[in-house]
This record gives structure tokens, sequence and C-alpha cells, in this order.
């Protein structure tokens, strides 16, 4: 068996964490501000789907981006609107709406495009990965580092973007104010419900980018329920993290490892459908060892 | 409950309903598909001659997985794992059913309890997992869904495989370890009476026992229910497992009643535990509502069938039409409590 740790394996972990890791800043940021989102998922599948769908009708990259952002966010406005604005569950809305996603895009695969499972178009302009000079050159790093595409490098300067607003800037004090004591943040004149919608509208943002980097970062193509739960793991992540953008991003870091190491391990020969359950293996076990240190916020969770 | 509370909790459901349906229709004229003609396919497609009877056979998985749901969602926590535990009992039953040394019809009641046993044990887990570290069920039971699907969709590729098939299937189960009919020339089989006897069980449980008052308690005051003297752990570790046996028991069902063998996503293709779950949602987890939900979710998916084969429009739509209806009225939900 050759080098377990080889570059193509620190490759796909740097891709693997990107889209994980949008989701999660979304899921911080609404965790921050106190709301619950776990329609993760659900964003982040109309994400991908606009990606695709707009790349393929405009024929342009930055077609599918505008699409990918543009129609993430007009769905995530019935987040807004029914959590933030009318406070409805949670829970429930969550649930509904990543159903309604999977629904939703499947129906558009079957009426736009006359297929369903898979649509791939290789005429399509996927995100090009970039060089950098020096990075680039590193031993066994090089790839996943220096050679990634732009996506990837604005995820991780948007965890350190959020870190320093949420705990540098007064909108990042207020919103966190929101969180914590709703009523008081209200009594002393902050805008909570604008507040929470701009941040439900922003997670959206992030989440289409998220969708963006699953169907035309590496591969350019989408395929039902693409998502696999990833944005599952994006609200575990959130959790394990305490909603703090850096321990987010290094819980993301350990499930991308996961990841990564689990489709070595098929090329390994292991069979796939024992590998491809590594992630969520690796969620459950950091869930489970964070909680016996007593690392979870024990949030009830009822409908 | 007097007529007029009645019709305060019936409101806002038919309302949503009806707002599922127009939403439906809205985004069917805009991909130039025709409102009346999907309606009139859907309907027809449910209810006319011998597609009623597959309403029917679709309404048994059903309203089993909307029951499995609604036991957890009664005391106020959600089980999003049915998946899992429906394809782990599925997978068991037809281990059992194909391999148990014993004659046919021990093998028979052996796969519906081992279906069972399994799908409430992993269920149980996920219990287990809460109650020990504080992992929420709502993540622990969606998790755990990847693991039982990788598990099984690797034992029906390698060892149990049946050569002979183009999919990844185990062997046939023998006729005498399989379900009869119930209904001769029709889909229906005898697992609707396994399932009735447990949606009785259940609603007697609910309304007549302590047991039940327990649950219901739960679900509208937690902190209540703990000073009443409920022990929440042992209820959270009994309800999950009931509520796992269920999702096993339908599986089991399936497998041992209407496809006779096990294949990799054959049970969970049809999306039964989601349906269920938004079924249960519907009824606010209240088991005799959460039946007439689930059956008219069935009759729209046997619609759904019908109408993709007849004038291709993406059954699909049926997804969405549901999902609708409950985000419409959770926000409804919402509204109306606000305004009171």
């Amino acid at each position: 068996m050759g080098a377990l740790f080889n570059a193509t394996f620190f490759d796909q972990a740097v891709l693997g964490i990107t889209p994980i890791l949008l989701a999660a800043l979304a899921g911080t940021l609404s965790e921050r501000v106190g709301l619950f989102n776990i329609a993760l998922d659900g964003q982040m599948l109309v994400g991908a789907f606009a990606a695709v769908a707009g790349s393929h009708f405009t024929g342009t990259l930055s077609g599918g981006i505008a699409a990918a952002v543009l129609a993430t966010v007009a769905f995530s406005a019935l987040l807004a609107f029914g959590s933030a604005v009318l406070r409805g569950n949670d829970i429930v809305i969550g649930i509904s709406l990543n159903l309604l996603a999977a629904g939703l895009t499947s129906f558009l695969l079957r009426v736009l495009f006359g297929v369903s499972g898979t649509f791939s178009d290789s005429s399509m302009a996927g995100l090009p990965r970039l060089h950098v000079p020096g990075v680039a050159a590193l031993p066994v790093l090089g790839r996943a580092l220096g050679e990634q595409n732009a996506l990837v490098y604005l995820s991780w300067l948007l965890v350190l973007l959020t870190a320093v607003f949420l705990d540098r800037t007064p909108w990042g004090l207020r919103l966190r104010g929101i969180g914590e004591q709703f009523d008081a943040a209200v009594t002393l004149g902050t805008k909570a419900v604008r507040y929470r919608i701009v941040v439900t509208l922003v997670g959206g943002a992030l989440c289409g980018l998220a969708g963006l980097q699953l169907s035309l970062g590496s591969l350019t193509l989408f395929s039902e329920n693409m998502t696999a739960g990833r944005g599952w793991i994006a609200v575990a992540a959130v959790m394990l993290g305490r909603a703090r953008p850096l321990a987010v991003a290094s819980a993301c870091l350990l499930f991308g490892l996961s990841d990564a190491l689990g489709l070595r391990l098929q090329g390994e020969g292991l069979p796939n459908q024992i590998t491809d359950s590594a992630p969520y293996v690796v969620t459950l076990v950091a869930l489970v060892i964070a909680g016996l240190r007593q690392r979870i916020d024990a949030r009830r969770v009822v409908i | 409950m007097n007529l007029r509370r009645q019709a305060a909790t019936l409101l806002p459901i038919v309302t949503a309903v009806l707002v599922g349906f127009a939403v439906c229709g809205v985004i069917a004229a805009l991909v130039g598909l025709s409102p009346w003609v999907m309606f009139t396919e859907l309907i027809k497609g449910a209810v006319e001659g011998p597609q009623l009877f597959e309403t029917v056979a679709r309404a048994v998985p059903l309203v089993g997985m909307t029951l499995a749901a609604g036991i957890p969602l009664r005391a106020g926590i959600v089980n999003l794992g049915a998946d899992g535990q429906l394809v782990l009992g599925a997978c068991a039953a037809a281990i059992v059913a194909l391999y148990l040394p014993a004659p046919d019809a021990v093998r028979l009641v052996a796969a519906l309890a081992v279906g069972a046993i399994i799908g409430g044990g992993y269920a149980a887990l996920a219990a287990a997992g809460e109650i020990v570290a504080k992992v929420p069920l709502l993540l622990s039971t969606w998790l755990l869904t990847y693991p039982a699907k990788g598990l099984c969709g690797y034992l029906v590729r390698s060892p149990l495989r049946d050569p002979v098939t183009a999919w990844p299937s185990s062997k046939r189960i023998a006729v005498g370890a399989r379900l009869g009919h119930l209904i001769p020339g029709t889909p229906v089989n005898q697992g609707l009476l396994l399932i009735a006897v447990a949606a009785v069980l259940i609603v007697f449980i609910d309304r007549r026992t302590s047991v039940g008052y327990e649950l219901r308690m739960r679900g509208l005051n937690e902190r209540f229910a703990r000073y009443g003297g409920v022990a929440l752990s042992r209820q959270t570790a009994w309800l999950m497992f009931a509520s796992g046996a269920l999702a096993g028991l339908v599986g089991a069902i399936m497998v041992v009643g209407s496809q006779y063998r096990f294949t990799d996503g054959a049970l969970t293709a049809p999306q039964y535990s989601w349906s269920g779950t938004l079924a249960a949602l519907l009824a606010g987890g209240e088991p005799i509502a959460g039946i007439v939900a689930a059956v008219l979710f069935a009759a729209l998916q046997t619609g759904g069938f019908a109408m993709e084969r007849s004038v291709e429009i993406p059954r699909v739509l049926t997804m969405v039409l549901e999902s609708v209806i409950i985000l419409f009225l959770s926000m409804r939900g919402a509204i109306w409590r606000r305004a009171s």
C-alpha cells in the first residue's frame, strides 16, 4: 500500500471541507443570533442545482455563481420569514425546507433538463484551479494548498472575517446580544428581527456558495441529493465548535480529513459502502466525546 | 372537545393542504404544465378502480412510518433516523427469513420479530447517546442513518448477494416464509393486519394508559413532566425503541410481504420515512390524525405515479406538495398562535 497521506489525500480533504465550512459559517451566524438553522442541507442543495442551471443556461461561470447565490438567498427568505419574522418552530421549518429543496431540485432536474439522477454537461464551466507560486511547489501539501479554486481560499478568509466581525465590531456585538438575550437586546433598541433576517439571508448566500463548490468546484454536475447530509455535518460542526468560527472551522477540518481518509481507504480496496460512512461515524464519535466532556450546550431540541 | 375548538384545530390544517395544492399548481404552471390536468390525473390515479388498492398497499408502510415518527413527536422529540432503522430491520429480517434453520412459518415470525428488535435497538442507541453523552437525538438519529445504509448496502453486495440479479439484492425468500396477500389479485398483503394491530395498540396506549399520558405531558411541558415524576431518560430510551421497532417492522413487512428479497435502495426510494415524518408533523403526533394524514399522503403518492405515467409530470412534485403543506402549517401555526 502506498503512502496513505499523499498529495491526493490532502487535496481531497481540502476540497471536501470547503462546502461544509461555508455552510457551517452560515450555521454559526444563525446560532449566534439565536436561531437554530437545520435547513443548511437544503439550502446547499438549492445552491448546487442553481449553480449548474445558471452555468448551463447562460454558458458562463459567472451566470452559475450569480444563480447559486440569488436562488439560495431567495430560498432562504422562506426560512427568514418563518423563523425570524413569524418565530415559528426552527426544527419543523428546517425539516420541511430540507425536503422542499430535495423535491424541488429533483422536479426541476426532470423538467428543465429532462433527466433523473444526474445531469452533467462537459462544456459547462467549472471553477478553475488557481496556481499560487511557491506554495504550489511544496512537497505533499503543494496541490492541496497552492492549487485550489478561488472559493476554497475565500472560504478560509471568510472564517477569519466572521471571527473578526463577531468579536470585534459593534454589529457583531449586537448580533451576539440578540442571540444571548433577545428581549434585553430589543429593549436596548436593537432591531433584532431585522438582524435575524439579514443573518439568515447572508447565511443563504454562504450556503449558495457551498452548493456552488459542490456542483462546480471540482466536477461539473448535479445529482439528486448530492449534498448527502453535508449540511447536517455542518450543523454538528457548529455544535462542536460552540458557534465560534475558528473552533467550528477546526471541527470541519476533522470531517474533511475523515472524508478524504474514507476515499483513500476505498482506493486501497475497502468497499465504498463502508468507507462512505466514515465522516458520519467520525462526527458521531466527536459528538459523543464532546458530550462526555460536557462540551455540548445541552440544547433540548423540542418541537 | 367541542365543535368550535375542533374547527380551530382543523382550519389551519385544511388551509395548509389547500395552500400546498395551490403552490404546486403555480409551480406546474410556471414550468408549462397544466395544473388542471395535474390535479385530475393525481386524484384519478389515487382512487380510480384498481388504483384504490395501490393506495391501500402504499398506505400500510406509510401509516407504519407515521406512527413511528409520531411516538417521539408526542413527547416533543424528533426521530430523523427512521430510514436507517427501516433498512437495518429489513436487512435483518431478510437474513432471518433466508438463513434461519427452521420451518417456514417460524422463519416468517422470527423475521418480523428480529426486524422490529434490530430497528428498535438501533434507535435506542441514539437514545443512549443522548442520555449518556447529551448528543442531541435530532443529529444522532440522522447521522446513524448513513452507517446503517452503508452496512446493508455492503452486505447485499458481498455475502448476501444473489448472483442472478442485475441489481444488488439478496436471494428470494421461500414462498412459505412470506406474508400472503390479504385481498387476492391486489398488492395488499397481510402486513396491513400487523400495522392495524400496532395502530390500535398505539391509540390505546396514547389515550388510555399512564404511559401515554406521561408521553403527552412531556410534549406539552417537559419540566412539568419531570416535576410530576416521569423518569425522562428511561422514557426517552423506551420511546425511541418503540419508534425504531415500528420502523424496523415496516422494513421487515416490506421484505417478507411485497418485495420477497432485500434490494439495496429499494426500501428507501419511496421515502416512506420522510412522508411519515411530515404526516406525523401534520397531525402534531396524534396517532389517529396521523393515520388520516398518512392515508392522504399515500393517495398523493399513488396518484403521483399515475400522473407521471399518463401525462409525464414528475411525481416528485408530490414531495414538494407534502413539504409545502408542513412549511405553511409551521408558519400558519405561528401566525395563529400570536393572534390568539
